[in-house]
């Protein structure tokens, strides 16, 4: 039995979540960023915890979207094989509900033609994954990425025999290299494993996932290589607008996929303080 | 918290210090890459600028549109280091103070000493927040561009902190 999802339905959903993304602060990331604020002690780093708190409220409050980069659309789709989706086309109705979004909710159309730097007016097309799953669900998420963050973002293949601590000294200078650019503290994505491509997006996923706290107990190796990657990060002193601190990463999120004998491609993608992302199922 | 007004004046100038916090009050024009590239073009080919550039402050912003009843959207600066390239002619032509995010290359220091200039930092993603300094915007060229056309702000408290001072110290400098 199919079960029928109307195109206008995923634009109504992915014109919510837009907006949703670009006004409200993750709750995860909301929380994070107020015990950051309450432990920091470097009297300057916390006066921009507060006012990175004090921003989201605004923005909550008045509709005055968190950042004015309101980033590229990033959207991951699970799409049950028992899901129909009638009277128009995924990609389509996406699109669509973001033009609709950038348009009514006064976001800024970043998107433009590689070269010719023309702008496509609406912030399409978006950046759009779709996998097909089991079962008669329609899952959507998104993100919209500031190329802030995006720009310090990087990729490297390793020799399969490369050690943890090269991975991990690896992801450290990503993070340093990243400094006051990519607005810290940082949500930063880890996709280990695949291919060149598959680590890449592994490392934007990992960013919409919640963050997990480095204090509940861990129950594997990835676990343990998140929370001494945070602790370590927080150790170099970049801080809020890289201005010095403890507060440099609000979490290291890693996903991993099998790869191939031959190597062992490590991807990290910067998420600045206001990692914006927001999901929904159908 | 020190206070300043544009347009700049070298004393005021002088007395900053990388690291400083003070509030910006008058006029600051934003520009990003695309206008930043017509300026310079029109410095190459001797043309007259769309504004005076001589004391004033460029703001490294691209606004979200002001939603009905506002001023201006969101407002925060963007990575200065992509204008770079783009400076030094602006600081021969008068140019006195620049707003933006991270830390800039040796040749802008250098150039910043020279000019007898000014770097601020203004708080990055916090372009909610900053909107509430903004008092009035006005288009002053290339509407074409969008968010990367150059506005004129008027802005009031507009907190701001020394990122690179007259004498080239940068607040990035221990880091």
């Amino acid at each position: 039995m199919m079960k029928r999802v109307f195109a206008k339905e995923i634009s109504e959903a992915i014109f919510q979540l837009v907006l949703k993304a670009n006004f409200v602060l993750r709750k995860d990331v909301l929380k994070t960023l107020q015990s950051a604020y309450f432990q920091e002690k470097d009297f300057r780093a916390k006066r921009m915890l507060k006012i990175l708190l004090e921003n989201a409220s605004i923005s909550r409050r008045e509709k005055i979207p968190l950042c004015q980069d309101t980033g590229m659309v990033v959207v991951f789709v699970e799409k049950g094989e028992e899901v129909r989706i009638v009277n128009g086309s995924l990609n389509e109705a996406i699109n669509k509900g973001i033009r609709k979004a950038y348009r009514e909710g006064y976001l800024r159309s970043s998107v433009c033609t590689p070269l010719s730097r023309v702008n496509t007016q609406g912030n399409t097309p978006a950046v759009i994954y779709t996998r097909i799953v089991k079962g008669d669900k329609l899952r959507l998420k998104l993100c919209v990425k500031g190329f802030g963050a995006e720009n310090r973002s990087q990729i490297k293949m390793f020799a399969p025999t490369a050690s943890e601590k090269e991975i991990k000294d690896f992801i450290l200078k990503v993070v340093k290299e990243a400094g006051p650019d990519a607005c810290p503290p940082f949500v930063v994505g880890v996709g280990i494993g695949g291919t060149f491509d598959k680590a890449a997006i592994l490392a934007k996923e990992a960013t919409l996932r919640e963050i997990r706290n480095p204090k509940s107990k861990i129950q594997n190796k990835i676990q343990r290589l998140e929370n001494e990657l945070l602790r370590e990060i927080n150790k170099l002193n970049i801080g809020p607008m890289g201005l010095g601190g403890e507060t440099t990463c609000l979490g290291v999120n890693i996903l991993t996929f099998p790869t191939h004998i031959a190597g062992l491609p490590v991807a990290v993608n910067i998420s600045c303080h206001a990692t914006r992302s927001a999901k929904k199922v159908l | 918290m020190k206070k300043i007004t544009t347009p700049l004046k070298e004393k005021d100038i002088r007395a900053l210090k990388a690291g400083e916090e003070v509030l910006l009050k008058g006029v600051i024009y934003t520009a990003r890459d695309q206008a930043h590239k017509r300026l310079c073009d029109l410095i190459k080919k001797r043309r007259q600028l769309p504004f005076a550039l001589k004391n004033q402050i460029i703001y490294y912003c691209g606004p979200t549109p002001a939603p009905p009843g506002k001023i201006i959207g969101s407002c925060g600066p963007t990575t200065s280091s992509r204008m770079d390239k783009f400076t030094i002619p602006l600081l021969k032509n008068g140019l006195k103070g620049m707003i933006g995010k991270g830390k800039r290359s040796a040749e802008i220091i250098s150039a910043i000493k020279k000019y007898k200039a000014i770097y601020f930092l203004a708080p990055a993603g916090a372009g909610a927040y900053l909107s509430k300094f903004v008092k009035k915007k006005e288009l002053i060229s290339w509407p074409e561009l969008g968010t990367e056309a150059i506005f004129r702000l008027e802005v009031e408290d507009f907190p701001l902190i020394v990122g690179i001072d007259i004498k080239g110290r940068s607040i990035y400098d221990k880091r």
